[in-house]
């Protein structure tokens, strides 16, 4: 039994592999996209500007508000209907950066919200301007506050790949559906996966903590 | 070196400051009292516009703001304005992860343009001159609040300003460390450096002023020579007022001693 298991595993490897490399390729590709995104939004929610605020709402709202699931068959399924036939990779690439965008907005302005008005000022005094004085001085203390959430943003998303199955993405959750189905060995495929996902998500939470330590430096001795 | 034309600011319909008019020379140094709420912190903060006024008009050197037209199109003349006017926090705002050099590097650097090695000796002999020599690389984290405090002062100095504003320089120190801030304040004094110092520190206020302003109720109760306000007062507010402070601070027998 262990045996056959355990060839079952070796031979299905190349495929899994595969299938977690899209799994990798997906994951890296929304978290990419998702930030320039979501920072846009961010900016946009501080905004004096009502109306690029409110825009910005209506969106985080809308995407943190409906299940990714649903997103992805409107994208996918949903827009040939309007005339956009989209590959399932690049539906699933589209659906997953617009959906860590909400996350990530929200995250960012929180972070960005929370730093003191003094620093805002302090660099005033100095003569910076708005733009200088962000990218200078806010940012750099709001990324400490922002990581532990955008770490965790990204740990879920490597997870939520998995629903790209559901639009033909040959992802790892896809190949191991397809070699459950030609093995019926239905609970070693899916333990098989879930390991991968698993080791996956610990190598990202690793490099989380360090990046953490590394940004939290000036709180430590000089 | 700063004139202020009919400054007014209201917040939530409550006026804060009712048409202050001043003049201050250069080389001059201002001591700005008067109870909390007297709007002293907001016409300091309105000297640079960390507060907007809601009228009036603010001259510093050649930069002229008016306060009674929009000051969104005047953000680039109120930055010019920034370059020539210090500013101390009260609970000092360092950029906590920037060490000391870098905070007083980072004007000169960023708004000036200096080159990194230029603004880096400067930073350093600055450093030196309020006492901090081998404190160049501490994140502010590791610094005393007096030392923080001293690294504000050196980063307002890095931008070379035409005057220094100081509010209420020593409110957030413990008081051990209230002296070797005073101290550096009271040498910038003696370089005939032009300073305006809103504080609670009366004594100090009478010893390094040559100018003592007393606001009440967002007014120019008395202003004149420092030494004779504070030992012969001539409105009754200020009067009250200093007897009260000097009351309020007057040394308590602790129960232990009692």
């Amino acid at each position: 039994m262990i045996e056959s298991s355990l060839k079952l595993i070796a031979d299905s490897a190349p495929f899994l592999l595969k299938g977690a490399g899209y799994t990798v390729g997906l994951s890296l590709g929304g978290m990419f996209f998702g930030l320039i995104l979501g920072f846009t939004l961010a900016m946009m929610r501080l905004s004096s500007f009502r109306a690029l605020d409110w825009t910005a709402r209506v969106y985080i709202s809308f995407f943190r508000g409906t299940p990714l699931l649903v997103q992805l068959f409107m994208i996918y399924y949903g827009l040939p209907q309007l005339g956009v036939r989209l590959e399932p990779l690049t539906a699933a690439l589209i659906g997953f950066s617009l959906n860590m965008a909400a996350y990530a907005a929200e995250i960012l302005r929180a972070a960005i919200a929370s730093i003191d008005r003094g620093q805002w000022e302090a660099a005033a005094s100095i003569g910076m301007t708005r733009t200088q004085t962000l990218y200078r001085t806010i940012l750099p203390q709001a990324a400490r506050t922002a990581l532990p959430p955008l770490g965790n943003s990204f740990i879920s998303l490597v997870k939520d790949t998995a629903l790209a199955a559901t639009i033909q993405v040959p992802e790892l959750f896809r190949q191991a559906q397809l070699i459950t189905a030609r093995t019926f060995e239905i609970f070693t495929m899916y333990l098989a996966a879930a390991l991968i996902y698993w080791v996956l998500a610990s190598l990202l939470a690793h490099l989380q903590n360090r990046l953490e330590a590394r940004v939290n430096l000036h709180e430590k001795d000089a | 070196m700063i004139t202020l034309r009919n400054l007014t600011k209201q917040f939530k319909g409550q006026a804060v400051l009712k048409g202050i008019d001043l003049e201050i020379q250069p080389g001059e140094v201002v001591a700005i009292i008067g109870p909390s709420g007297s709007g002293k912190t907001t016409l300091l903060r309105c000297m640079n516009l960390l507060e907007e006024p809601s009228g009036g008009h603010i001259r510093v050197g050649d930069s002229d703001i008016d306060a009674d037209r929009p000051l969104g199109p005047q953000q680039g003349l109120i930055r010019k304005l920034r370059q020539h006017v210090g500013f101390v926090f009260q609970n000092f705002n360092l950029f906590p992860h920037r060490t000391a050099l870098e905070n007083v590097m980072e004007g000169p650097v960023v708004v000036k343009k200096e080159p990194r090695e230029r603004a880096a000796a400067k930073g350093r002999s600055l450093l030196a001159r309020v006492g901090l020599t081998g404190k160049e690389d501490s994140y502010p984290k590791r610094l005393s609040g007096g030392q923080q405090q001293r690294v504000a002062i050196a980063r307002a100095l890095a931008m070379e300003p035409d005057v220094i504003l100081f509010d209420e320089p020593t409110s957030a120190l413990d008081p051990e460390l209230v002296g070797e801030v005073l101290a550096t304040i009271r040498s910038l004094a003696e370089e005939k450096r032009t300073m305006v110092i809103v504080t609670h520190e009366m004594s100090f206020a009478r010893d390094v002023a040559n100018r003592a302003i007393f606001i009440d109720g967002g007014v120019i109760v008395e202003q004149g020579d420092a030494k004779s306000l504070f030992s012969n007062p001539k409105e009754a507010r200020t009067r009250q007022f200093l007897n009260k402070f000097l009351g309020d601070n007057a040394a308590q027998p602790l129960p232990e001693d009692a």
